[in-house]
């Protein structure tokens, strides 16, 4: 037993060493064929200008976007797997309905009523308003 | 007095005071100006054409045997897989997007992909009339893509200006710009010869050579 708990450790060893090596193998390659020649290596500071379309760069590098986007980017999330849920769902009902009666109608009722209960909550706190 | 002093005036009417000075509006005016400047400054720069990146003949004497495989094998790694920057000028890349679809099909040269970004292109296809405007963030795309790479001039507007050859606001010949690796003559050309230049330039990649001009260096 023990023996099999080692060997799982060890798959997963040469697992991450697998995952290391490739990387850093390929990246030592490409090094090594800058020396013979073979990868041209010519920088400049043009070349480490961010990309705009080939328009004049405003403002530094790493440019951040305002995090009061990760609300809604939170809510989407709900609100999208809610649709992808319903529509499904709305189709199919005729079938569910004669199969389940109306436990089709409730269970998707309760489902609405935990996304409204996040969605209120959401209100509450008020991620719907810009800050 | 330069440009730079000139007083700023809104396009909208309000007075530019009213805004601060980080807004958009005054930004964008700086970046105008600035804009201008690097047109002004490539216009009296760029008078002369680049010279043709040829690659100098082959010296069979120095060339090993294995040196000759690695060329051949990288010669025929990089031609095989010429990237082209999806980036249309004008009434040419009509028939470069032409080229690119089934009739013409380039992909069949390895070149499907178009790619969005300078980071990953090998090939500049200047399809197109280039303004003095455009020359400024041609020669920036074309200093931002890897090496090596090469530039084909399709249609005689990014040739030679073509029938805007005595604008004052068209480029005469996007050789004053970057260097040049094939010219496609027309008005616009055909797509089979676009692909036709397109072979050109896979002739001229495999005569690339380690010990002679190795690619990225011309």
């Amino acid at each position: 037993m023990f023996e099999d708990y080692f060997r799982n450790y060890g798959i997963l060893i040469i697992f991450f060493a697998v995952a290391i090596g490739v990387p850093l193998g390929m990246l030592g390659m490409s090094y090594m064929a800058s020396f013979m020649k073979i990868r041209p290596k010519r920088t400049s500071r043009i070349k480490r200008a961010p990309y705009e379309g080939g328009m004049r760069p405003l403002g530094p590098k790493p440019s951040r976007f305002n995090f009061r986007y990760y609300y809604y980017a939170l809510l989407f999330v709900a609100f999208d797997i809610e649709t992808v849920l319903l529509y499904p769902w709305a189709t199919r009902h005729g079938v569910l309905s004669s199969q389940f009666g109306w436990a089709a109608l409730g269970a998707v009722f309760v489902f609405l009523f935990v996304v409204t209960v996040g969605y209120l909550y959401a209100w509450r706190k008020k991620a719907l308003e810009w800050q | 007095m330069t440009d730079m002093e000139q007083p700023r005036v809104n396009p909208y009417g309000a007075p530019l005071d009213l805004y601060p000075e980080t807004s958009l509006i005054k930004t964008m005016w700086d970046t105008d100006v600035a804009e201008g400047h690097e047109i002004n400054q490539m216009k009296a720069t760029h008078l002369e054409p680049f010279a043709e990146p040829l690659i100098g003949s082959l010296d069979e004497l120095n060339r090993s045997a294995i040196i000759t495989s690695v060329d051949t094998l990288l010669n025929w790694a990089r031609k095989s897989s010429v990237f082209p920057l999806q980036f249309g000028l004008a009434c040419c890349a009509f028939e470069m997007i032409a080229t690119a679809m089934s009739r013409f099909d380039i992909a069949r040269f390895g070149m499907e992909a178009f790619r969005a970004t300078p980071r990953q292109a090998d090939l500049m296809i200047v399809a197109g009339t280039v303004t003095w405007k455009m020359a400024v963030p041609l020669r920036r795309l074309y200093d931002q893509m890897a090496e090596p790479k090469w530039v084909l001039s399709m249609g005689v507007c990014a040739t030679s200006g073509g029938p805007y050859y005595e604008s004052y606001a068209v480029v005469p010949g996007v050789n004053h710009i970057v260097p040049v690796d094939v010219y496609v003559p027309g008005c616009p050309p055909r797509p089979d010869a676009l692909l036709y230049g397109i072979m050109q330039l896979h002739e001229k990649i495999k005569r690339y050579s380690l010990s002679g001009t190795p690619a990225g260096t011309a």
